[in-house]
């Protein structure tokens, strides 16, 4: 649309999905979605800025009302966590669940900004191919379930030690006879790999599919009163019930890192 | 859809952001919320514990009521035996002094009577001298009829 040239579909959404790239090497791998980066960095900023000035004011007395919504948040985290994870929550397992769940609602909720507004800033600053939601590009999700991975990896290892981590690998879920120990791993590493592919894709699909939907509503808005009138409604329309999309996929994506943190704890 | 660096700078701000929750969001607000469910069940047992000595503090205020009235009515029977003790008491010494007067109103009494009757003697013997010289005409000598004037009285 802001591209000026002729606009077609293909090239309204094309402008809409493409990332804005920065080369940092040699190379298809070595770019850098300078879009996605800036934007999530910004996102954390300006929250977990937002939490720590209020956490750092925090009385134990009555509190002001910004820090009975940010307690709210905390306590919701930690009532999940505690349900969920049986250890020493407060010493990682908690904050970063609400790191998740903060970071990954905040990007996401950039979905509800009007899309092409957006561009028209954007281009105004001078940056042609901007996306606004990080979550919509699969490096960002496929970097925090992969962190989340690591992570499970590393606690695995801590928690039951590499010997113990290696046991459960061959010998669960089928048992400890020496004839199941291939099939308990291939068991194993088909789980340890599907867990990050669907942790990820579940939230890139459902953002980049609401995303979609938002750019197809604003192709029928261009097609004359009839699409502009219906376009609007829909348009409203999709953005109340992505609102719960945006806020359940967050806390999905806090859920399953949260599952996953603890059963690395547990062992069987 | 593409996978490149993006995906490690941005495990890297995502590792950034769950070190500074751990480290700076996370403990100051389970602390001060902590603190506060201190305080707030602190104040909840101190009003369970206030409530219970409010009910103490009742009984033994009704123990003592009940105790105290109980003194009052022992208080007022001893008094009304000791008035009435005393009323017997006042009436018995009335009555001695009563009786005291009378005997001694009495025994003045007599003492007058026999004093008039004395002197009435007397006078009836003077009388009877002097009739008795005015019928001998001579002045009766007392001395020399000490004797009989004397039996005179005596009888009179």
């Amino acid at each position: 649309m802001a591209s000026g040239t002729e606009l077609t579909p293909t090239s309204y959404m094309t402008h809409h999905l493409t990332n804005m790239t920065s080369s940092v090497g040699e190379g298809a791998f070595w770019t850098l979605h300078v879009d996605t980066l800036v934007m999530s960095l910004l996102l954390g900023i300006l929250s977990f800025g937002f939490l720590w000035s209020v956490v750092r004011g925090a009385t134990s007395g009555v509190p002001s009302k910004r820090q009975a919504f940010v307690e709210l948040a905390v306590e919701f985290i930690d009532d999940q966590v505690k349900s969920t994870f049986h250890g020493d929550r407060h010493a990682f397992v908690a904050p970063a669940a609400l790191t998740v769940f903060v970071w990954v609602l905040m990007m996401n909720a950039m979905d509800l900004l009007p899309i092409d507004i957006m561009a028209l800033l954007y281009e105004l600053l001078g940056l042609h191919n901007w996306r606004s939601v990080p979550t919509t590009d699969i490096n960002a999700t496929f970097a925090l379930a992969l962190s989340v991975w690591f992570l499970m990896i590393f606690f695995n290892i801590k928690v039951k030690g590499l010997g113990g981590w290696i046991h459960e690998l061959v010998c669960t879920p089928f048992g400890k006879n020496p004839l199941l120990w291939p099939v308990n791993l291939l068991f194993n590493l088909v789980e340890y790999v599907s867990k990050p592919l669907s942790h990820s894709l579940r939230l890139y699909g459902n953002i980049y599919a609401g995303e979609i939907i938002f750019l197809l509503i604003g192709m029928w808005a261009a097609t004359g009163l009839a699409g502009t009138v219906f376009g609007t409604m829909l348009g409203a329309g999709w953005a109340i019930f992505h609102i719960l999309i945006i806020t359940l996929q967050a806390f999905i994506f806090m859920m399953l890192t949260v599952v996953y943190l603890s059963m690395a704890h547990e062992s069987h | 859809m593409n996978i490149n660096f993006t995906l490690f700078s941005q495990a890297a701000a995502f590792a950034i952001f769950i070190w500074f929750t751990v480290k700076f969001v996370w403990p100051p607000l389970m602390r001060a919320i902590e603190d506060r469910q201190k305080t707030i069940a602190d104040g909840l047992a101190a009003g369970e514990r206030g409530k219970h000595e409010l009910e103490l503090a009742s009984h033994r205020s009704a123990d003592a009521l009940k105790e105290a009235k109980q003194r009052a009515a022992d208080i007022i029977v001893q008094a009304e035996k000791r008035a009435s003790q005393i009323i017997e008491e006042a009436k018995g010494t009335a009555k001695d002094e009563s009786d005291r007067i009378l005997v001694g109103a009495k025994a003045e009494v007599e003492q007058e009577v026999f004093r008039a009757k004395e002197t009435l003697r007397q006078q009836v013997a003077d009388l009877a001298i002097a009739g008795a010289a005015k019928i001998l005409r001579r002045e009766v000598d007392a001395k020399t009829h000490a004797d009989l004037l004397t039996s005179i009285k005596a009888e009179l």
